[in-house]
């Protein structure tokens, strides 16, 4: 792993913004930049994986990289970038749940990694779901829910979603503290997300 | 949080006896565990000796304690003639307790902070004694905090001491201390709060609980440092938690960072 990458895994905010300056004065390709902190992002995500990490680090770590994206933003006029921008992914809480923590951290996590979030919010009802995914080019639909009486809810979506012939348009994704693959295959969803890691990784997946 | 470790102190019987008999080993254990501990200073004190001797014990003390210690000292004496002694000798940026509002003191002490570019513990009373409601207060801390300024010294290098009274006899007046940080810290921004912890519990029973709910009380309202014991593990897991919850830990690092060092199984 290159020192920029490693800086970002450890959370040396200020390192990581000074090989950053560094690296543009360097003339170095932004994209090269922007890979390196990848790098970097997916070893911070291990370590939360593992166990090592807190989720406020992981947050942090988001924080960190949207900070290298303004610093980077003036020099990407005019490159075209292999990820981010135009990439959309729509999420909400089910209807029935109110819970907003676990898909906050998703939506904080998916913008660090640049894509566009259409965030419904929490308690969203079925139809809400189904006219964002009829009137955006989103390819990812999250439902999240802490609860486990949302179930049916999901399954309720992913119907809907297919009643109203949109299933072929998006990949959808189940999760939060109670979803297991029994769930998704009871609702109907093409992923379960076990973190926020993962529901991260699934995107980048579907979007590759 | 800055930490103060305050062991060092004369006042404490054991330390006493290694003044006058001159133990080192003894000083220099008590001053590497508070350093261990976390430490980011150490208050060294040797006002028990004759206030002749004073200067000298202060230079021996200095010495010895930085023979064994890589943090900076807070040299505490209410004679300015030992502050003098222990500045001349120290390395590094020392800090200096205390000034206060008292003409004298603000005269002979003033000058001591600005040759040695110190740190200053600037106590929040003056010729009046000490302020007795939160209007004088306020007006004694604003008005010392505002000298210290205009005489040249960084806004960043005072740490006003509100002077907490005892809870017991004064039942009424540490709320009014809380207040007082937090209209100054809004009033000054850059300005440090220092506070001695264990006299608002003088005079009660298992004065550590007390003590504790202080420190976090005082976090919420602006305290940036303590002259405390720093292997009060409980008390040191305590402001780690209080800074996160106040928003003074960025992305709560140094709370994270303690769990990680083992310091909050407590």
């Amino acid at each position: 792993m290159g020192e920029l990458a490693q800086a970002l895994a450890n959370l040396e905010e200020k390192k990581v913004y000074e090989l950053i300056e560094k690296q543009i004065a360097e003339g170095v390709n932004p994209l090269e930049i922007i890979q390196e902190c990848n790098d970097g992002m997916i070893k911070v995500g291990e370590l939360f994986s593992e166990q090592k990490y807190f989720i406020s680090q992981l947050i942090f770590s988001a924080e960190i990289l949207k900070q290298v994206m303004k610093k980077l933003d003036p020099h990407l006029a005019g490159i075209q970038t292999s990820g981010g921008s135009g990439e959309k992914v729509i999420i909400g809480t089910v209807k029935g749940d109110i819970h907003d923590i676990g898909k906050d951290i998703v939506i904080t996590l998916l913008k660090g990694s640049g894509f566009d979030v259409i965030d419904l919010g929490v308690d969203v009802p079925t139809e809400k779901f189904v006219e964002a995914v009829k009137n955006s080019d989103a390819k990812v639909l999250g439902l999240s829910a802490l609860l486990n009486f949302t179930y049916p809810v999901m399954k309720e979506v992913v119907d809907a979603v297919n009643a109203a012939g949109l299933r072929d348009k998006v990949k959808i994704i189940v999760g939060g503290t109670p979803v297991n693959e029994q769930v998704r295959e009871y609702a109907g969803a093409d992923y379960y997300a076990l973190d926020a890691v993962a529901g991260v990784r699934i995107c980048k997946e579907i979007y590759s | 949080m800055f930490i103060i470790g305050e062991k060092i102190n004369a006042t404490r019987k054991g330390i006493d006896a290694a003044i006058k008999g001159k133990d080192v080993s003894y000083i220099q254990e008590v001053a590497r565990a508070q350093e261990q501990a976390g430490a980011h200073a150490l208050d060294v004190n040797c006002g028990t000796v004759p206030a002749s001797e004073e200067p000298e014990a202060m230079r021996w003390l200095v010495k010895i304690v930085q023979e064994a210690t890589e943090v900076p000292l807070c040299i505490d004496s209410a004679n300015a003639e030992a502050l003098a002694a222990g500045l001349a000798e120290h390395r590094g940026k020392p800090l200096i307790n205390s000034i206060s509002g008292e003409t004298n003191r603000y005269s002979s002490v003033l000058p001591l902070v600005k040759q040695y570019n110190a740190g200053i513990v600037a106590l929040c009373n003056d010729d009046r004694g000490l302020p007795s409601t939160k209007e004088m207060a306020l007006e004694v801390g604003d008005s010392l905090v505002k000298r210290l300024m205009k005489d040249g010294v960084p806004v960043e290098d005072i740490y006003l001491d509100p002077l907490v009274r005892t809870l017991a006899t004064s039942p009424e007046t540490v709320v009014v201390t809380l207040e007082v940080m937090r209209e100054l810290s809004r009033r000054f921004p850059g300005l440090h709060f220092v506070s001695g912890l264990s006299n608002v519990s003088y005079g009660l029973p298992e004065r550590r609980h007390l003590n504790r709910a202080f420190v976090v009380m005082s976090v919420a309202n602006g305290l940036d440092a303590v002259i405390t014991d720093p292997l009060d593990a409980q008390l040191i897991a305590l402001i780690y938690a209080s800074e996160a919850l106040v928003n003074k830990d960025r992305f709560c690092m140094n709370y994270i960072g303690a769990y990680n060092s083992g310091k909050l199984k407590v």
